[in-house]
């Protein structure tokens, strides 16, 4: 069984899937996922799917599942790069994936994530982004 | 209902030995019924290659064409054929080539009498009738094809993804809308938010005369898809009419952000993005 | 080809990919085809207890097409109605296995007998 790999940038924690996931490679990853926020203490989870064929049921049940274990940890989590046939599919499978957040690609995805993590811990330094503005 | 084992079969050399006169003979035939429209050196490279192919199993008994042994030409006639409809030449025209072959081969015989020959004609003349058929059928089939590609072309045409502004894009969509080409629509623009990096899209459907529920229904998937990829999508224009089909048919636009005009649902998406739209102070005139 | 374990399901996801570009089916499509096929596999493997999967081109005149057929002999599908409804679920899932592989085909045949097993059968033509 493959793992997928999971990197540490400042606050945030980068999983980015570049293997055809299996059941078991999805669990793993949720496991290491959570020993690794509770470990480091990052503030936000980005989940890269922009090499990802298919999602099906079981691995569209993981983002909801990470984000919800993130949560636990007051971190957030956005899942970004869902390709286009993906995302058909996904809605003509039922499945909207209910409160994950998502962003076009690598970088908006950050940007929502220090905005997430601004508004939890009060504006920093850069006092002229409204954070809710950004958000929506 | 081969010939006998060893009797040599007298119409293919018949044929053999005069293939230089046929194809010439075949070309300025055909050539006259496609009216110029055919280059005679290519008519004459293509009859050739078919004879080279036809002589061979020009012995069997020709009623039946889904032997292997028939497979070569029966390629060979598809190919023809298809280029033919793809030029534009009609059915009859393009069978007439294949027909056309008989009729010289009826002259080039005309002096035999031996009985023998003559069974062999018969059953040359049912060969190329089938084969004729054959060109008949594979021409409709390439003109099949060539309509469905056609009709996806226009598909395409008829549904531009244009640029409203830098993160803003729209559809315009005009006439009817059915269940297909609102699936290319729904494609080709959650293809457009990934190419152009856009977190806006509208679908403005001022110009859509009727919406169905199977319509209605890919619209929302699309709206729904483009929030799955992190982007944001609006309808407008819906017309009061097709707003009275939505309600009468219960569809549920929930969430989802609609907007009377395209000039509203452009405004709303340049607010989120953080561009508002100012009148200048009127500078005074002299 | 059997499905005995978790990486089956990812061999059967790759050979109807494989078959669904050979048919030159559109990319949207591919990812409906693979897609059900993975949510069908992992019934088999799941509830069917491991099965067989079998994957072909079709075609029935000028269409093209992908089929996949998932036979196990697990302990079948009580009440098929129910199994096919959204949301219901006896295993781990979000209950869309069924439901929404059926959604994402043009052809969708259960054919399910309790104490014999389940076969599924699905078909996705060229558009």
């Amino acid at each position: 069984m493959e793992r997928v790999p999971i990197l540490k940038i400042g606050g945030v924690l980068l999983v980015s899937i570049q293997i055809d996931l299996q059941d078991q490679s999805v669990l793993a990853l949720q496991e290491d996922l959570a020993e690794k926020i509770s470990t480091t203490g990052a503030h936000g989870v980005v989940i890269d799917i922009s090499a990802v064929e298919i999602v099906d049921s079981f691995i569209g049940r993981m983002f909801a599942t990470i984000a919800s274990i993130s949560q636990l940890f007051d971190a957030d989590t956005v899942v970004v790069g869902m390709r286009p046939a993906v995302a058909i599919t996904l809605v003509e499978l039922g499945l909207t994936l209910g409160g994950v957040r998502t962003a076009l690609d690598l970088e908006r995805g950050m940007k929502i994530l220090r905005v997430l993590g601004e508004q939890r811990r009060g504006p920093s330094s850069d006092e002229d982004a409204d954070p809710l503005r950004a958000l929506l | 209902m081969v010939a006998e084992a060893g009797h040599a079969h007298r119409l293919t050399e018949l044929l053999r030995e005069n293939v230089d006169r046929l194809i010439e003979e075949w070309v300025t035939s055909a050539a006259v019924v496609l009216r110029g429209r055919s280059v005679r050196a290519e008519l004459e490279s293509e009859f050739r290659e078919f004879l080279a192919t036809l002589l061979p199993v020009a012995d069997g008994d020709g009623r039946n064409l889904s032997g292997a042994e028939y497979a070569e030409i029966k390629a060979l006639l598809e190919e023809f054929s298809r280029s033919r409809a793809r030029q534009g030449f009609t059915p009859s025209e393009t069978a007439s080539s294949v027909f056309a072959l008989k009729r010289i081969v009826f002259e080039l015989t005309e002096q035999e009498e031996d009985p023998e020959l003559f069974r062999e004609l018969m059953r040359f003349s049912t060969l190329l009738d089938a084969l004729g058929l054959w060109t008949f059928e594979t021409y409709a089939r390439a003109r099949e094809e060539i309509i469905q590609e056609q009709s996806e072309q226009l598909l395409e045409l008829t549904t531009p993804v244009v640029k409203l502004w830098e993160g803003v894009l729209a559809v315009p969509l005009v006439g009817t809308l059915d269940s297909a080409r609102t699936q290319v629509v729904m494609e080709k623009l959650l293809e457009a938010l990934v190419e152009t990096g856009s977190e806006h899209a509208i679908i403005d459907i001022t110009g859509v005369l009727a919406v169905d529920t199977q319509v209605a229904q890919h619209l929302l998937k699309t709206v729904v898809a483009a929030r799955l990829m992190g982007a944001e999508c609006t309808i407008s224009g819906i017309r009061p009419q097709i707003a009275q089909t939505i309600v009468a048919l219960g569809i549920e636009f929930g969430d989802i952000t609609t907007k009377s005009s395209l000039a509203d649902a452009l405004r709303h998406a340049l607010r989120r993005e953080g561009i508002d739209v100012v009148r200048r102070a009127e500078r005074r005139t002299v | 080809m059997p499905i005995t374990e978790d990486g089956d399901v990812v061999r059967v996801r790759q050979l109807a990919r494989n078959y669904a570009q050979q048919v030159a089916l559109s990319l949207v499509d591919q990812t409906k085809l693979v897609t059900a096929t993975s949510e069908l596999a992992r019934n088999t493997l799941i509830y069917g207890g491991g099965g067989v999967a079998h994957i072909e081109i079709v075609a029935d005149g000028r269409r093209r097409g992908v089929r996949a057929s998932f036979r196990d002999e697990g302990p079948g599908i009580p009440d098929v109605s129910l199994a096919l409804a959204d949301g219901w679920s006896s295993g781990k899932g979000l209950g869309l296995g069924l439901s929404g592989a059926r959604r994402l085909v043009d052809e969708f045949d259960l054919d399910t007998e309790v104490g014999r097993g389940t076969s599924v059968t699905v078909v996705k033509w060229k558009r």
